[in-house]
């Protein structure tokens, strides 16, 4: 993990005016995918998983604000300055292929659209390339596919559509927000496998969001554990998921540890983006919480293996019946 | 396609027969004795008996009915009582008219009713917004009729920029008649000068009678962008680059018009009812002026022919509508086979 990354999330917070007022819904995040890694997002639906990759692409909601924090893509800071936009060499692999593709468009031509804008080239020379892209992500009947109106297509062929759109600029990073969530367990395996072979075969970068540590231990080098908003802990993902130190991904482990992000039955809920609690944000459900936790966010202790955890109890033990 | 779109005129078969049930009944049951009614308040029982026979008033009443579907398929809907000229050629004489309004009247609508919907769903909550808004509340609740007089007022009688009624500027003459359109057929005669004095006629008309459409197609425009907008594909193809200027007026206006589209078939009703009342403020030679005429002089071979002649127009346009939204939308053609 020497390299320069090739993205850099650096105390990324991203704030949004609501009805309910104020909604905190990340705070001093960072993280870095380095050239040719996969760096894993995990945590619990509504953590911001989705949100900092909006931030990440650029299409944040109307009135998300940004406090504090930058994100550095190629060495040029994509927050700051627009000019330096990420637009087309980022590619984006989205959560839900049935509603992500226009329905009264072909599947084609709208990533076409997308090669038009952002990838050299005349149309035609699109097309074979499209086409090729096509059978790389294993449709079937490449020819024949960009034709066809996205209803034509089963889920996992569109989420492979959707792969094939997001490498048809060259991108040098993938995102990829929970891009099997939507699908069968079967389509899912085969559509992480070919993620997989892609990522090797054309030493993509992939940041890749998901609340399932089977996908994680499938597919990242490295992983990043998001609470309410903010860095958990960080590091290679064999030594998080077998020695995690965050109290929140302990019991996390402890509770599934090959299934769903998910801390059911850990008393608690995951508190709302417009009333995060003071200081540690999981202090109200951790076991182990003490009355300073309730003061300042703690800050990240670097541990041994380039790991870090934002818990300053991390070495202590956790009570037998939170594990239990 | 084809095959979607002899599907969908075969389903309008059933309803176009129907309606000659149902003109029938009415032609029946609504007026009472009509050989009576033809035969005049001062008739003798002997008149109204030789009307009756005349007419086939004295036959059964399933040959009548026999009689009366044959003479609509045959397009044989006898004489005019008013004017005793053949119901039919009248009505080729006016229905031109009506058309040529009605469809200025239902472009105007649909490309001003689009484009004002889109505006003020891409400034949404602005001002913008909010001007559109009460356009399309002013022009649902204006009285068609009113709207006519203060237009005829404003622009003919003070500015005096349009004429105040009629088809055509009486000292030019008229072109040859070949279709009927007087648009076409001024083209046809070679004459531009007939041409701008047709299309001048035309624009307090059909400005009258567009409104109430243009305020319903914008408000369903702007409800459909704004639907589509907060769509996942919206945000995907944001997140993918496309550009601002293509994503807002083909991306999701198309979308958006699928609605649109389904508004403008049941529209095209309103529209030629609207007619009526517009034809006879400016003086309009139509199919409304001549439906008020029958009406009044309880003409009832004319009436039957005008709302057979309506409902065929009505169940094309919606054809036609279906067809569109067909070609909008890829997957209404095959929910339909
Ligand atoms: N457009 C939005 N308007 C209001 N709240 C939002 C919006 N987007 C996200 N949020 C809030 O931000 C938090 C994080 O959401 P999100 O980034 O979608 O999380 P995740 O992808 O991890 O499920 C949630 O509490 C969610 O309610
Ligand atoms: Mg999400």
């Amino acid at each position: 993990m020497s390299d320069r990354p090739l993205l850099a999330v650096e105390n990324l917070s991203v704030h949004l005016r609501t009805e309910a007022g104020l909604a905190r819904i990340l705070d001093d995040v960072s993280l870095a995918v380095p050239p040719g890694r996969t760096v894993g997002v995990v945590g619990e639906s509504g953590c911001g998983k989705t949100t900092l990759l909006r931030a990440i692409l650029g299409i944040l909601p109307r009135g998300a604000l940004i406090p504090g924090g930058a994100i550095r893509f190629e060495g040029r800071d994509i927050l700051a300055d627009r000019a330096a936009s990420a637009r087309g060499r980022i590619g984006f692999v989205p959560q839900d292929p049935y509603l992500s593709l226009n329905p009264v468009f072909r599947a084609g031509d709208q990533i076409l659209e997308i090669m038009r804008r952002h990838a050299p080239g005349t149309r035609r020379d699109h097309r074979a390339k499209l086409v090729e892209l096509f059978r790389a992500v294993q449709l079937p009947d490449a020819e024949a596919a960009l034709r066809k109106y996205p209803h034509q297509f089963s889920g996992g062929q569109r989420q492979r559509l959707l792969i094939a759109a997001a490498l048809s600029c060259d991108p040098a990073l993938v995102v990829a927000d929970e891009p099997t969530t939507a699908l069968d367990v079967t389509t899912q395996r085969e559509i992480l496998a070919l993620l997989r072979r892609l990522a090797a075969e054309r030493n993509l970068s992939l940041l890749f969001v998901t609340h399932d540590f089977g996908v994680l231990a499938a597919l990242c080098d490295a992983v990043t554990v998001l609470y309410a908003g903010r860095v958990a802990e960080a590091g290679p993902t064999r030594a998080v998921l077998d020695d995690p130190r965050h109290p929140y991904t302990r019991l996390l482990l402890a509770c599934h540890p090959d299934r769903a992000v998910d801390l059911a039955g850990i008393p608690g809920t995951v508190p709302a983006a417009t009333a995060q609690p003071a200081g540690c944000r999981f202090h109200p459900r951790c076991p182990i919480a003490r009355p300073a936790c309730a003061d300042a966010p703690p800050p990240p202790v670097a541990l041994p293996g380039g790991r870090a955890v934002a818990c300053p109890h991390h070495a202590d033990a956790l009570p037998e019946p939170a594990l239990a | 396609m084809a095959r979607f779109v002899i599907r969908r005129i075969l389903l309008a078969l059933p309803a176009l027969f129907g309606l000659v049930v149902l003109t029938f009944v009415l032609s029946r049951v609504v007026p009472g004795d009509p050989a009576a009614t033809l035969a005049g308040d001062a008739a003798t029982p002997a008149q109204i008996a030789e009307i009756r026979a005349q007419y086939g008033l004295d036959r059964p009443i399933w040959e009548q009915a026999i009689v009366h579907v044959r003479q609509v398929l045959t397009g044989d809907f006898g004489r005019s009582v008013f004017s005793g000229r053949p119901v039919v050629e009248e009505i080729a004489f006016r229905l031109p008219a009506t058309l040529e309004l009605t469809f200025a009247a239902l472009l105007l609508s649909t490309l001003f009713g689009v484009a004002l919907g889109l505006v003020a769903a891409l400034d949404h909550n602005g001002p913008v917004d909010h001007l559109v808004r009460l356009l399309s509340i002013g022009g649902l609740a204006i009285a068609s009729f009113w709207l006519a007089i203060m237009l005829q007022l404003v622009f003919s009688m003070d500015l005096d920029w349009l004429p105040l009624r009629g088809r055509m500027d009486v000292t030019l003459g008229t072109p040859p008649r070949v279709t009927g359109f007087l648009l076409v057929d001024t083209l046809l005669a070679g004459r531009p000068d007939m041409l701008a004095s047709a299309l001048r006629h035309m624009v307090l008309p059909a400005v009258t009678l567009a409104l109430p459409g243009l305020a319903t197609i914008a408000r369903f425009t702007r409800s459909g962008v704004l639907e589509a907008l907060q769509k996942d594909y919206v945000l995907y193809a944001r997140a993918a680059g496309y550009g601002r200027v293509r994503l807002a007026a083909i991306y999701v206006l198309r979308n958006a018009v699928t609605v649109t589209v389904t508004q403008i078939g049941l529209l095209f009703g309103a529209l030629i009812s609207g007619a009526v009342a517009v034809e006879a403020v400016f003086d309009w030679p139509g199919l409304g002026t001549y439906a008020v005429q029958a009406i009044l002089s309880s003409d009832y071979k004319a009436l039957l022919a005008v709302t057979m002649v309506v409902g065929v127009v009505y169940a094309v346009v919606n054809v036609a509508v279906d067809v569109a939204q067909a070609l909008i939308d890829p997957r209404v053609a095959e929910e339909m086979s």
